[in-house]
């Protein structure tokens, strides 16, 4: 128990130094924040859709530090507490037990009290209270031990094993699986979840710690409208309320108080404007083997007698294949002794023989010329924004030697930084406009894409050339204030782009050449990236 | 985790071992702690298996039983690798029981066989898992770091 009360009294003092910011009182002020399940909170943000209408693919977020967390854990506790007059550590046992479905919690207490208290391990009478026990002939299943005097526990499956092997197990999941609130019983098939009080006595001194950490995690994970930043060491974490259904209709990107900004329906490095859907089959694509499969079938032909796969590297086109001995013509794949007299001449066009083979030659050469085209590109801004992600940091030199050389301050080189970060979210928006595109089916509305993506390349590129400018020039302030007008530009095409793909998006009007959602569960072994 | 937990279970496994195992199950080698060879064979004349001893390889962490071994098929000219819709042509198992998930430190080196052996036993299908031969010639991975699914509860 008392390890409960310590994270209570650990929130209480957190609490006190956590500057009272009215915004935050705002979201996190109880009932109107912790269960998006309801209509009301969707009011909510469909109301901040409103306000913001003129920006469709911004969606609205909060980012709460880990004070916030705590606070707003420590508020459901302390109402729980008072509505069901029970002690805060079991309140907040039982917040857990019901991740953190206060509305549920509240209502199946008052219904049978007794009930949800034993299924969640808060069993009222001593005499059922979790304790380590020496049974007479226990032997334990896991080390096989059976001296006497061993000391053994069961959760209320009864499935016994020695106080030993639990610590072994519960190691395990603590430090190695990272489980905490419900971690299940050791005995295969028992789904049984092992109760907090059993856990607070088998926890062993050294797992406390790890242990605390990661049932305050649960707040987090159990919540929908909650998630971590991905960003590394980052603590934050970020409150969205786009769900999963609408993930064909809008992009979430969110951007974390540490400058990480990522995608809240899919956890990836912000991908506006593709819809998640389309982001994981293009890197996918990338990365499978594909598009190998199109090269060969677009640089090779295959022998019409026997299949075998010939790459022509030179030569006349009388083939002779090397397995079977057939004899044809590379030109038209038709029998060569059919070429009569017009020796390495072929003038043959509709002869009925190499008519099929063609066909499906030139079918995957469109393909595959297709899915470089939108690759290139794609890999080209990916590198420019890695280039340019060297060039940023040694933006931080060139400012610092502008301020020293042209006696500027530190505010006024500020604009270099600027046109840096626009160049790299512009490249990053970019990238992925190009595998949004490889998805896209042509309609009326493809052109207006086509051209603001090109305006914004073009934005992006003299930006981009006039940044690599040597910093003496960059200092002279006309050319201060061409970059400034060029990098405002450039947020500005990226912002009309991201508009009108995030509001037809939305509107449904573009059509994909794929089925944007339930795509096909794969089957068979799925090797981890 | 210390060593010496996995080795006083598996000295304790041995010792039982040697006295004793199922039908169709034998101890081939136990040198060590690290990995045992073991062979199954099915019971019944299902004509898939009808006459075949198959070979069992299994490897043990540290963290064993509290994790599970590392249980494969070795292909030797006298050791075919049983055919089947969950078993690779290269002797990966896909079993949940084998995986974090579904491993249980209760299970040991005998129940793992016996579960294999019931797994040949009810198996009808002369196949392999979709994909085998993309999966046998593009894996690197060692069998506790893929991610199988376990989706199919018929076979």
């Amino acid at each position: 128990m008392d390890s409960d009360e310590d994270f209570m009294s650990a929130v209480s003092s957190e609490d006190d130094i956590l500057p009272d910011d009215s915004e935050n009182e705002d979201m996190s002020g109880g009932e109107d924040f912790d269960d998006f399940d309801e209509p009301d909170p969707d009011l909510g943000i469909s109301k901040d859709f409103g306000q913001r209408k003129r920006v469709a693919y911004d969606i609205p977020f909060q980012v709460y530090k880990p004070a916030d967390i705590q606070k707003q854990q420590d508020e459901l506790v302390n109402e729980v507490n008072m509505i069901l007059d029970i002690p805060k550590g079991e309140a907040a046992i039982l917040l857990r037990h019901f991740r953190w479905n206060k509305e549920r919690l509240i209502e199946d207490y008052m219904d049978r009290p007794r009930q949800v208290l034993e299924a969640s391990g808060l069993a009222l009478e001593p005499a059922s209270l979790p304790k380590l026990e020496v049974l007479p002939g226990f032997m334990c299943d896991i080390c096989c031990e059976d001296g006497d005097g061993l000391e053994s526990f069961a959760i209320k499956c009864g499935h016994r094993y020695c106080v030993d092997c639990y610590r072994h197990y519960l190691a395990q999941k603590i430090k190695e699986e990272g489980e905490a609130a419900r971690i299940q019983c050791p005995s295969g098939g028992c789904n049984l979840i092992i109760d907090a009080r059993s856990l607070d006595l088998l926890v062993t001194p050294e797992l406390t710690a790890r242990y605390h950490e990661l049932l305050n995690r649960t707040y987090v994970e159990d919540k929908d409208t909650l998630k971590w930043c991905p960003a590394p060491d980052c603590p934050n974490a970020i409150e969205c309320g786009v769900k999963k259904k609408d993930l064909d209709k809008v992009v979430p990107t969110v951007s974390c108080l540490c400058e990480h900004r990522f995608c809240f329906g899919c956890i990836l490095n912000d991908h506006q404007p593709a819809p998640c859907e389309l982001v994981k089959r293009w890197l996918k694509k990338c990365a499978d083997d594909s598009e190998t499969a199109n090269w060969i079938s677009a640089n090779t032909k295959e022998c019409p007698r026997c299949g075998s796969t010939i790459e022509k590297n030179g030569g006349c086109n009388h083939m002779t294949c090397r397995k079977c001995k057939h004899e044809f013509c590379w030109m038209c794949m038709g029998l060569w002794s059919e070429h009569g007299t017009s020796w390495y001449n072929c003038n043959r066009f509709e002869e009925k023989s190499g008519l099929d083979a063609r066909d499906a030659q030139a079918k995957s050469r469109v393909s595959l010329d297709r899915y470089l085209h939108y690759y290139n590109r794609y890999a080209n801004h990916e590198q420019s924004a890695r280039l340019d992600k060297n060039l940023s940091q040694k933006t931080e030199k060139k400012m610092v030697q502008l301020q020293k050389e042209s006696g500027m301050s530190w505010i006024e080189v500020q604009y270099l930084n600027a046109a840096s970060q626009a160049l790299q979210t512009c490249r990053t928006t970019l990238m992925w406009t190009y595998a949004f595109a490889f998805y896209l089916a042509r309609n009326n509305l493809t052109e207006i894409f086509e051209d603001n993506q090109k305006d914004l390349e073009m934005a992006v590129e003299n930006l981009s050339a006039m940044f690599e400018r040597p910093v003496t020039e960059l200092a002279d302030s006309k050319l201060k204030v061409e970059l400034m007008d060029k990098t405002s530009y450039c947020n500005k095409r990226r912002i009309i782009l991201l508009e009108d793909t995030a509001q037809n998006l939305a509107d449904g009007r573009w059509t994909f050449n794929v089925e944007l959602t339930g795509s096909a569960a794969s089957s068979g072994p799925s090797n981890r990236a | 985790m210390s060593r010496s937990f996995a080795n006083k279970r598996l000295a304790k496994e041995l010792q039982k071992i040697n006295n004793s195992l199922p039908p169709g199950i034998e101890l081939v080698s136990a040198e060590n702690f690290d990995e045992w060879t073991l062979d199954i064979r099915v019971l019944d004349d299902n004509p898939l298996y009808r006459g075949q001893i198959h070979r069992l390889k299994f490897k043990f962490g540290t963290t064993y039983p509290i994790e599970p071994p590392e249980v494969t098929f070795v292909n030797l000219p006298d050791r075919p690798i049983p055919i089947h819709p969950h078993i690779y042509s290269n002797g990966i198992i896909c079993l949940d029981l084998l995986g974090q998930q579904g491993w249980s430190p209760v299970q040991n080196v005998e129940s793992v066989c016996m579960s294999l052996q019931s797994m040949l036993t009810g198996n009808t299908k002369n196949e392999r898992p979709p994909g085998d031969e993309e999966f046998v010639r593009g894996n690197r991975l060692r069998p506790k770091d893929i991610d199988f699914l376990y989706h199919d509860n018929t076979v």
